[in-house]
């Protein structure tokens, strides 16, 4: 990681079909900070995470990182960029172990840990070789989760990370993004529910109101 | 990159491994399809013969399009698909390769079964090569199309029957030529003509789909 890295908005406009979420929104998170998008249901944290990942093009502005617009940035931006969106991206057919060996396979670089690692981490090593459909919401957030830990990503964008986990995954989670966040990486996560970082590296914006 | 693209070959074989009741679909259509003709017609051993290039293609591109909705309906569903999109191999590629592996799985033992359905419908044995080599040149381009319809229609909730009417009539061509060279291997003919027509659109193929694949891919994720 380098010590420069930084996610940054211009100006973002961003519409959802016939509704306009945010307008004139500008932000700029760098390495070591953790950045959280807070906002009632529907005020655009999904949308907004989406553009920030290159899935969803802004009706106006732009989203550059390392001052580097995303389409410029390309494949760079890519291998510094772990998302986990609202839906797990597991294959509920194959294991945990076979789906996070695909998604390492899939980023062509080699994983920060173990599989097997990953997963007891996260506390579901115990069902490593069972189908993913077969598990729980929670087991199934928490594998999707170990992907985090297997990437060498700097940003994380997580769209409401917090999803179907327990007390006890919710305090893990804070745990990951605080130590992701001491290594110099960017963490940016959309969440309605409190979820506090120690330090002071925590910024949050709020979405919606009157749009 | 090389090795990105194994395992996502590797994955897909492993998934359609692990639903391989669903992947036997396509291939029961098939014989079933091809084995109503010889019920519902005169079983004149003459007129199935002048038949069955028509039957066996037509068959063919049914059963193509039998499943072909669900081809990237699971990787949309469960956040896959944004996964694909964000990992460093190109969609495109990535797009192609779900076609081949579908192909592999769905199209090819088609084409092996046909021999079978032609000897149904009293196809001379003579002109089976034709059918094979054609069969061979045509199935992937039909699963090329295919796939550029699924990627489209992947956002959408019901596209069960709007994926049909988008596709056959793109797969006009190919059946055209197809079943041609079977009749005219059957009538003694030069087929040349139609199978390197063939092969031209699956050159076509395989060098645009991969683009409008993404693109479709890409289009459906906007939302």
């Amino acid at each position: 990681m380098t010590t420069t890295d930084a996610l940054s908005c211009e100006a973002l406009e961003i519409w959802r079909g016939e509704r306009r979420l945010c307008h004139g929104l500008s932000f700029r998170t760098e390495a070591g900070r953790a950045l959280r998008l807070h906002g009632a249901n529907g005020a655009g944290k999904t949308t907004l995470i989406r553009v920030l990942a290159g899935l969803s093009e802004p009706e106006s502005g732009a989203v550059r990182w390392n001052d580097q617009i995303l389409v410029e940035a390309g494949d760079g931006y890519r291998q510094s960029l772990a998302y986990l969106g609202h839906a797990n991206g597991l294959k509920s057919n194959l294991t945990p172990v076979e789906n996070l060996s695909a998604y390492v396979a899939m980023t062509g670089r080699p994983p920060a840990m173990s599989i097997a690692d990953a997963l007891a981490r996260l506390g579901v090593g115990g069902v490593a070789e069972r189908p993913c459909g077969s598990l729980s919401m929670g087991q199934q957030r928490r594998v999707a989760l170990a992907r985090l830990l297997l990437s060498r990503a700097t940003l994380w964008l997580l769209d409401e990370p917090l999803t179907s986990l327990d007390a006890a995954g919710n305090e893990l989670l804070v745990e990951l993004i605080q130590a992701h966040v001491e290594r110099r990486g960017i963490a940016i996560f959309a969440t309605h529910q409190p979820l506090e970082l120690a330090n002071g590296v925590l910024h949050t914006i709020t979405l919606g109101g009157a749009a | 990159m090389n090795g990105a693209l194994v395992a996502l070959i590797r994955r897909d074989l492993q998934l359609a491994y692990r639903r391989r009741g669903e992947m036997v679909t396509p291939l029961m259509f098939f014989i079933m399809v091809t084995a109503l003709f010889p019920l519902g017609l005169d079983p004149e051993p003459m007129l199935l013969r002048t038949l069955a290039p028509g039957v066996i293609w037509v068959a063919a591109l049914l059963a193509g399009l039998v499943g072909l909705e669900s081809l990237f309906k699971s990787d949309y569903e469960d956040g896959s698909l944004e996964l694909m999109v964000l990992c460093p191999v190109p969609l495109e590629l990535v797009g192609l390769v779900r076609v081949l592996t579908h192909w592999l799985i769905t199209g090819l033992p088609l084409v092996i079964l046909a021999p079978l359905m032609g000897m149904l419908l009293s196809f001379p044995s003579s002109a089976m090569g034709t059918l094979l080599i054609g069969l061979l040149l045509g199935t992937p381009i039909l699963s090329l199309l295919g796939a550029v319809g699924a990627a489209l229609t992947v956002g959408l909730r019901r596209s069960g029957m709007l994926l049909p009417l988008l596709i056959l009539p793109l797969a006009v061509p190919v059946l055209i030529f197809g079943a041609r060279s079977a009749a005219m291997a059957v009538a003694g003919d030069d087929v040349s003509g139609p199978l390197y027509l063939l092969g031209a659109m699956l050159a076509l193929a395989l060098t645009l789909s991969p683009f409008a694949i993404a693109g479709g891919l890409r289009v459906s994720l906007e939302n």
